[in-house]
């Protein structure tokens, strides 16, 4: 089905490059040795734009259009067909593209100090986004000497409330899991492994990694419990809530079949819940198992994707002896999702975040636990107003990949990712060199750090602290009074 | 116009307080004459005092100071007294007229004590029954507002300059061991009277002078434990914070002062290690309640004081000694014209907290 | 020399008397006493208020006590000289002259001090400062003398913190705490502690009638901002 057009002026010289970067087939070498172009098998991933030396190339949407239909749209016509043809569930990658569903952060602005308290020079004056993470007791503790007794449960330490989302390797390629560890070693936060496994040549990154145990229990074992500095239990993600996980037999190759423990060839499936887990108290067991598997020495995160009731979920998961709560919000990515749910099934991270941090407020349980929140931070500024509404920190998925390359043209789940991320293809994977890979990650994180340094200076804050849930820093723009109420802010002017 | 509490109005202030560590009770005159000094750092729209050691022959009952819009708030508050508290003495606080001060609501005076049958029923200590019952008048009964509650101390506070309010309380006529004072310039006021500081809650209260900006994330924070920040100011999140921290954490002052002014980070990394040990806990513990932004504040509690300024002292906080008299106030100015030649006169720096407390405290 | 009192005088007194030596007594926080002053001797006795000698341009105020805070606020040219301490934000923006303060000075003595052509801001504190000494300096010069303060912190935390011209000169052996990384601090040259330090600390001793040596014994430390670590490379234009 055609959705893009190459397209060429004459500055190009034949040099057949994009034939080379072109993964998809779309560009193809003409026997005349000029570009040829298969327009249908086009996925503007921009690879071609990126590398066309003498700036050729463009790619623009197709101009063919269908006949105008305000209740069918296009694209609606369009999976009629293929679904009509196949008969297959509609697959695709990234996150959610709900027409009519919010982005809440646009509809927030952020406060500034005015005259009654100072605004602060965030590169001359002490300004501070470290951030801890994990479990808090109810009360102090002293010793028959009257001293403070130390008697907090492991915490994780974030020199910045941002930190990179559970992407699989199996999903993505070994060099990116290599660019994101490094990163999150240099800048002092920590990456994710997703349910892949751990791939050996990481362990030395120990102290950065959170390790995941998801229903597949994919290169679970008790080493790589004991190789990270946090285990996450993953439920759910935020692009498809209540679905599994299917990687194929063709991407299980090599050091893929290997982590993941699992022979080469075979599908990797993870079933859509844990069998072990129907109810809380079942999650409170696992819980505890990881725990009790490594010593009471790390935190245990919780990840859940942000569902109509996250609120007494997350209150659930609160009182199940989980140290983070990690809900990724409807927007959040992957690398394969049926479209159906990852475009209609759950809510926006901001109104998870607020009725969650509002719900363990209510139950006086919000001091116990810390929230990450992901699903769609796209830059600083959606980091703070995450913070702001309630959460400890967020994590990037999507973000991180476009730091690499990515352009996200949802073709993940193609396997034939043309900038080397999303496949297991040696000659497209090693199109990313993890050290400039991590170069660039940590690039971002420090200019995003460094943004969000600005904001709470102007705001007069000076530590990261003083920011989580304070949504008087928040004023709301084009939202309704259940909004506001929810969002837990006022509207602008107000 | 929205009154305190529906609207965060935001103010600056000057502050002030005076104590006696030998527990000499010394009229309000010199606290008066020192507030007064910083006329210009208010701007008539709130002042008031809290006093400490004023009411010694009733120091084993709660004194409550309440406005009342109405008789009518005053016959249902005292309604609710009654079937819970054993009211001892009950009269109007004497006020002086004068053309300064006006719109008063009607201001009375009770001592109290819990019922012991109801205080049992309860299974909570007498200070927790109290301010539950102080809370819960404020929350509930319409036009009545408890202004203090704690025993042998009240709290004076109107709108107009706080030389004005001095006069209109007389309190020239009451003697402590301990004051502090506070003028306060809001932004906008609805001249409401309970919205003037002092603020307070059993025998705490604090005057402050600042505007933090780490507000909603405090209040939040504190509003989990029972508390509910009706007036939506700093120094009501400010006293909460510290009820919660010494009453029902156990924490000590200066313990809570390296909470709510913690060190930097940086400044932490270079403590011999335990004192690192203790100051990374205690941030780590008790994060919600770092306040940020600009404050110095007087906390008076039972037999003690203690001033202190955010870590990054933003606003001025001054401190002297006379013998066994130690003022604090926000300018220098305003403790020479009580005491002109102190014997030591320094600026605390900012997070670190002066305690002051009675030496028959420290004794025992 | 006439002598006014400033609760019966007021500021007018100082103002009609602007050219002339005159002393005005019983100061208690009496604010913007010898405000943008152009010229003539002014002896200030008491406690003056807040901003004290601000936008001060020309004239010489010397205070007999201890000065509040704000004093000598965006001071362009002439003398403050305060025998006793200074409150905070000592100095803030001045943009020229001298002010001396023999005693200590509170937080944020000196910040955003400049120089520029043959004007140069000069503050000399006899004591300690404390923390922010010197942010965002952009010119002139600060001496801390430490004077009673010898083997202690003479500043608090963060001196100097985003400095980006001028000089800050501490009689002391030890490095300020936290110092930040993008400035450099050096050990003072006899050569410079000759041609720069001793000039000023010569007068700064005759005014207050104090021995020179005292103020000059030991070594100096000068802080500075590393040029190599501008900031104009933390921003990407889009």
């Amino acid at each position: 089905m055609r959705r893009y057009r190459i397209r060429k002026d004459e500055s190009c010289i034949n040099c057949l490059r994009c034939t080379r970067e072109c993964s998809f087939g779309a560009i193809t070498a003409g026997d005349d040795k000029t570009p040829v172009f298969h327009h249908e098998k086009c996925t503007d991933c921009q690879r071609c734009v990126s590398f066309c030396s003498t700036g050729a190339l463009w790619i623009t949407e197709d101009e063919n259009r269908f006949r105008q239909n305000t209740v069918f749209k296009e694209d609606d016509i369009k999976e009629i067909l293929l679904q009509s043809e196949t008969g297959g569930v509609l697959l695709s990658s990234m996150g959610a593209s709900g027409r009519n569903v919010p982005i809440y952060f646009d509809k927030m602005l952020l406060n500034a100090s005015q005259v009654t308290n100072p605004s602060i020079d965030p590169l001359r004056e002490p300004m501070e986004t470290a951030v801890f993470i994990g479990q808090r007791p109810e009360k102090i503790q002293r010793g028959s000497d009257g001293k403070i007794e130390d008697n907090l449960p492991p915490h994780l330490e974030l020199r910045t409330p941002i930190m990179f989302s559970a992407m699989s390797y199996g999903a993505i390629s070994l060099n990116v899991h290599k660019a994101l560890a490094a990163a999150a070693e240099k800048l002092g936060t920590y990456w994710n492994t997703g349910e892949g496994g751990l791939h050996e040549s990481l362990y030395p990154f120990k102290k950065n990694t959170i390790v995941q145990v998801a229903s597949g229990r994919f290169g679970v074992h008790e080493t790589y419990l004991n190789t990270a500095a946090a285990i996450e239990i993953k439920i759910g993600q935020g692009a498809k809530p209540g679905i599994g996980g299917h990687l194929t037999g063709r991407k299980i190759i090599g050091d893929v079949s290997k982590t993941r423990m699992v022979p080469e060839g075979l599908d990797a499936i993870s079933p859509a819940p844990h069998h072990d887990i129907y109810s809380i108290e079942d999650l409170a067991q696992l819980v505890m198992s990881i725990k009790e598997a490594t010593h009471y020495q790390k935190p245990v995160i919780v990840k859940v994707a942000a569902v109509h009731n996250i609120a007494p979920i997350a209150s659930g998961i609160a009182r199940s002896g989980a140290d983070i709560i990690s809900i990724d919000g409807y927007r959040g990515g992957t690398g394969a999702a049926p479209k159906r749910i990852r475009d209609n099934v759950g809510i926006p991270i901001e109104l998870a975040i607020a009725s969650v941090d509002q719900r363990l407020r209510e139950e006086r349980i919000r001091d116990r636990v810390s929230i990450i929140a992901s699903g769609g931070i796209r830059n600083s500024s959606d980091a703070v107003k995450a913070i702001a509404l309630g959460a400890d920190a967020v994590s990037i998925g999507t973000a991180a990949l476009c730091a690499l390359g990515c352009h996200i043209c949802a073709s993940c789940h193609t396997g034939r990712c043309a900038w080397g991320l999303a496949t297991q293809d040696p000659e497209l994977t090693k199109r990313l060199d993890p050290e400039k890979g991590a170069e660039r990650l940590i690039n971002l994180v420090n200019a995003w750090t460094r943004e969000i340094k600005e904001i709470m200076g102007g705001m007069g804050i000076n530590s990261i602290e003083a920011l989580r849930g304070n949504r008087m820093a928040l004023r709301g723009v084009d939202l309704n009074e259940k909004e506001l109420e929810i969002l837990g802010i006022r509207y602008a002017g107000e | 116009m929205k009154k305190e509490g529906e609207i965060r109005i935001s103010s600056g202030c000057a502050i002030s307080g005076i104590f006696c560590r030998d527990g000499k009770r010394i009229t309000g005159e010199a606290i008066k004459k020192s507030i007064a000094v910083m006329h210009n750092r208010s701007n008539g729209l709130g002042g008031g005092f809290a006093a400490y050691g004023i009411y010694p022959q009733y120091k084993d009952y709660f004194a409550l100071h309440i406005f009342y819009d109405s008789q009518n708030a005053r016959e249902e508050t005292e309604r609710f007294l009654d079937k819970r508290f054993d009211i001892i003495n009950l009269s109007k606080i004497p006020v002086r007229q004068t053309p300064k001060i006006s719109d008063a609501p009607l201001i009375w005076r009770y001592f109290i004590t819990p019922l012991p049958h109801i205080l049992q029923d309860s299974q909570l200590d007498e200070d927790e029954y109290t301010s539950r019952s102080a809370i819960r008048i404020n929350d509930s009964i319409t036009g009545a507002y408890v202004v203090s509650c704690g025993k042998d101390m009240g709290v004076f506070k109107a709108v107009g300059y706080p030389e004005d309010v001095a006069d209109f309380y007389r309190i020239e006529e009451y003697e402590g061991y301990s004051w502090t004072a506070h003028g306060r310039y809001p932004t906008n006021t609805p001249g409401w009277w309970a919205g003037s500081h002092p603020f307070s809650l059993l025998d705490l209260t604090v005057v402050h002078n600042g505007e933090i900006s780490s507000y909603d994330a405090n209040r939040r924070a504190v509003e989990m434990y029972g508390y509910s920040c009706n007036l939506l100011t700093d120094t009501e999140v400010i006293t909460y914070i510290l009820d919660y921290l010494t009453r029902k954490q156990g924490l000590t002052l200066k313990e809570c002062s390296q909470v709510i002014a913690a060190p930097f980070w940086s400044t932490i990394s270079i403590k011999d290690e335990e004192e690192r040990n203790r100051l990374s806990y205690m941030r780590k513990m008790f994060s919600s309640f770092l306040i940020t932004g600009p404050f110095s504040i007087l906390v008076g509690f039972r037999g003690g004081m203690m001033a202190l300024n955010d870590r990054l002292k933003l606003r001025s906080l001054v401190a002297a000694e006379k013998g066994n008299t130690v003022y604090f106030s926000s300018e220098e100015a305003a403790i020479r014209v009580v005491e002109e030649n102190p014997d030591r006169i320094w600026a605390p720096r900012g997070g670190e907290a002066v305690i002051v407390t009675l030496d028959e405290e420290a004794e025992r | 020399m006439k002598v006014f009192d400033i609760r019966k005088d007021g500021l007018e007194a100082i103002r009609n008397h602007e050219r002339e030596e005159i002393t005005i007594t019983g100061c208690l926080g009496e604010r913007y006493i010898g405000c943008g002053m152009k010229d003539g001797i002014l002896h200030v006795t008491g406690t003056p208020g807040n901003a004290l000698a601000s936008y001060l341009d020309g004239g010489t105020v010397l205070v007999d006590g201890n000065a509040q805070d704000a004093a000598a606020d965006t001071m362009n040219s002439g003398l403050l000289a305060v025998k006793g301490s200074a409150g905070d934000a000592l100095a803030y923006g001045m943009r020229g002259g001298r002010v001396y303060v023999l005693g200590d000075a509170g937080y944020r003595a000196g910040v955003h001090m400049k120089a520029y052509e043959d004007k140069k801001s000069i503050l000399v504190i006899g004591g300690r400062a404390g923390s922010f000494l010197g942010e965002y300096l952009a010119g002139g010069i600060v001496i801390v003398l430490g004077l009673g303060y010898e083997r202690k912190n003479i500043t608090g935390y963060f001196c100097g913190n985003g400095m980006y011209a001028g000089t800050i000169y501490l009689r002391t052996e030890k490095e300020p705490l936290n110092l930040s990384d993008k400035l450099i601090k050096r050990i003072v040259s006899d050569e410079e502690k000759e041609r720069v330090i001793r000039p000023i600390v010569t007068d700064f001793a005759s005014v207050f009638s104090i021995p020179a040596e005292r103020c000059l014994e030991g070594s100096f430390m000068a802080i500075e901002a590393d040029k190599s670590k501008s900031y104009s490379q933390l921003y990407a234009a889009v």
